[in-house]
């Protein structure tokens, strides 16, 4: 991906940052011009809780240029308790701790470094939700 | 509109061809066709391709190819909707055909894929899902496969040996086609001890990274004669050409496990051709990892949602069974050079049609489907052809 390109994602990646449609009320992530479910005018901004949970996961060991150095890593999908689904990885797990079904939560995390220029990239991954210790 | 009739196939064995450019591999597959038309009378040139940019640094392909094989003042132009790029490029030859647009259409699918390493032909794979949304998170094709097989497994209770069939399957008959790139069968013990990719895709349940390149000359059903000479195999004519599209990302999916865009371009298929599922002799479907196997099988009527694996543990799939798919190896034997694909399920399926498919001629081929997906889902060609 480009600066530009970055720097225009940069509320979606930091914040999940969606949408709420006008018309039939559901959530959108990330934000569109038509609403996919009702093909009305989408908007207004809405950000995401960043709360979900893992509706299919997978442990990566053949991974594009960019991702070597994290080589192998869990991505999964997350279906957000808004409704959205995101593509993400899973971070702060153990390989035999991950299930369908757990709920987890967004956190910001270093997804890469770019090419030759060097800039690091940063975006939502998932971690599990722990219970607060007593 | 007119019908639209093959009258020449070309290929390239699928595999490594270090020694050979992407101009070299198209010119194969577009001369051997030609040549059986009988003709270098041509009006059009539609390549399909996905790469060429982003691995060779080579666009405006078709204009190079049709420079390179001597075809000079026709219309050349590229189609590119990732692994369906060779089916989407069939589309628009059939479309120029039918309308009366063109007489003559060369179309040819290429693919060049080892001039790159392994991560850089990875991440030029991965340009074929959402880039912002999908890639930019470290996900690859096989991961987003990975992801449906996942699911598919714990939702409808499948065992981790269920896919073993689609790959046994294609190897054995892959073994027949002089052709494909593996030509030797596996075991269920290859199978089960295969190294994982992205958990639970192992690398026997997927297909290879390699070069190719297929080509068809298509012509009106009406003047096919006039090339259907001397020791000529056959015309084989196009009854049915549809395509269908999905959100680009699987996560937009209404439901990631249904191929919505399967069913809706062989729905349209069957209505175009007037054939039903049980009318189809043998089914070229796209093989890319088993999980797609049995997800088209659902999406196309051969199977009930979460059954498709069945088919393949029962062995309907082979040869002999009731919905033989992937005669010639599929994508998991004979090889996945992507854009170049489906051009090679249509070569296969004019083949077979022809009774030209050797050892592996299947028995019943009087009217043959094939389905070439682009994308985790996202666009869905299907064809119909018969004799």
């Amino acid at each position: 991906m480009s600066i530009a390109s970055l720097w225009r994602t940069k509320q979606q990646r930091y914040s999940l940052q969606g949408e709420i449609c006008p018309d039939c009320h559901k959530a959108i992530f990330p934000p569109r011009d038509v609403c996919p479910h009702c093909s009305e005018a989408a908007g207004p901004l809405h950000t995401m809780s960043g709360r979900g949970e893992v509706y299919s996961y997978t442990k990566m060991f053949n991974v594009p240029d960019g991702f070597l150095a994290q080589r192998p890593y869990t991505m999964a999908l997350v279906k957000l308790e808004e409704g959205p689904m995101v593509t993400a990885q899973l971070t702060d797990i153990s390989d035999e701790d991950v299930e369908i079904g757990m709920p987890v939560e967004m956190v910001t995390r270093k997804l890469r470094e770019e090419g030759d220029s060097g800039e690091i990239v940063y975006g939502y991954k998932f971690r599990p939700v722990f219970a607060a210790a007593d | 509109m007119r019908n639209v009739s093959i009258v020449g196939i070309g290929q390239i064995p699928v595999g490594e061809h270090w020694d050979l450019s992407v101009r070299h591999i198209a010119y194969h597959a577009i001369a051997e066709a030609l040549e059986e038309a009988g003709t270098d009378q041509v009006d059009a040139l539609f390549v399909g391709n996905m790469l060429s940019g982003g691995l060779l640094s080579q666009e405006h392909l078709a204009t190079l190819v049709a420079d390179f094989c001597g075809l000079r003042n026709v219309e050349a132009a590229k189609i590119e909707s990732a692994c369906a790029s060779g089916a989407s490029a069939l589309r628009v030859g059939h479309m120029a055909v039918a309308s009366g647009m063109h007489d003559v259409v060369v179309v040819c699918g290429v693919e060049k894929m080892t001039d790159t390493t392994g991560e850089s032909t990875t991440a030029g794979l991965a340009t074929a899902a959402d880039a912002e949304y999908e890639a930019a998170h470290g996900v690859t094709f096989v991961g987003l496969n990975a992801l449906i097989m996942q699911r598919y497994m714990y939702e409808f209770d499948v065992p981790i040996d269920a896919f073993a069939g689609f790959s046994i399957n294609a190897h054995r008959n892959g073994v027949k086609n002089a052709n494909a790139m593996f030509q030797k069968p596996i075991s269920l013990e290859a199978y089960l001890n295969a190294p994982m990719i992205a958990t639970p895709i192992n690398m026997m349940d997927s297909s290879p990274v390699c070069d190719g390149a297929a080509a068809v000359v298509l012509v009106a059903s009406e003047q096919a004669g006039a090339y259907v000479t001397g020791h000529h195999p056959g015309a084989v004519q196009i009854l049915a050409s549809a395509s269908a599209n999905d959100t680009i990302a699987l996560h937009d999916r209404k439901d990631p496990l249904f191929l919505e865009a399967a069913y809706v371009s062989s729905q349209k298929a069957y209505m175009q051709s007037g054939v039903t599922p049980a009318d189809i002799g043998f089914f070229e479907l796209h093989d890319a990892f088993t999980i797609m196997s049995a997800l088209s099988l659902e999406a196309t009527g051969y199977s009930r949602r979460g059954e498709g694996w069945h088919l393949a543990a029962d062995d309907a799939i082979g040869p002999e069974g009731k919905i033989p798919i992937s005669t010639l190896g599929g994508l998991k034997s004979r090889g996945h050079p992507v854009g170049a694909t489906g051009m090679y399920q249509i070569v296969e399926a004019v083949q077979q049609l022809r009774g030209e498919a050797g050892e592996g001629q299947i028995g019943n081929a009087s009217v043959g489907m094939t389905q070439n997906i682009g994308g985790s889902g996202a666009t869905i060609v299907t064809h119909i052809l018969g004799g």
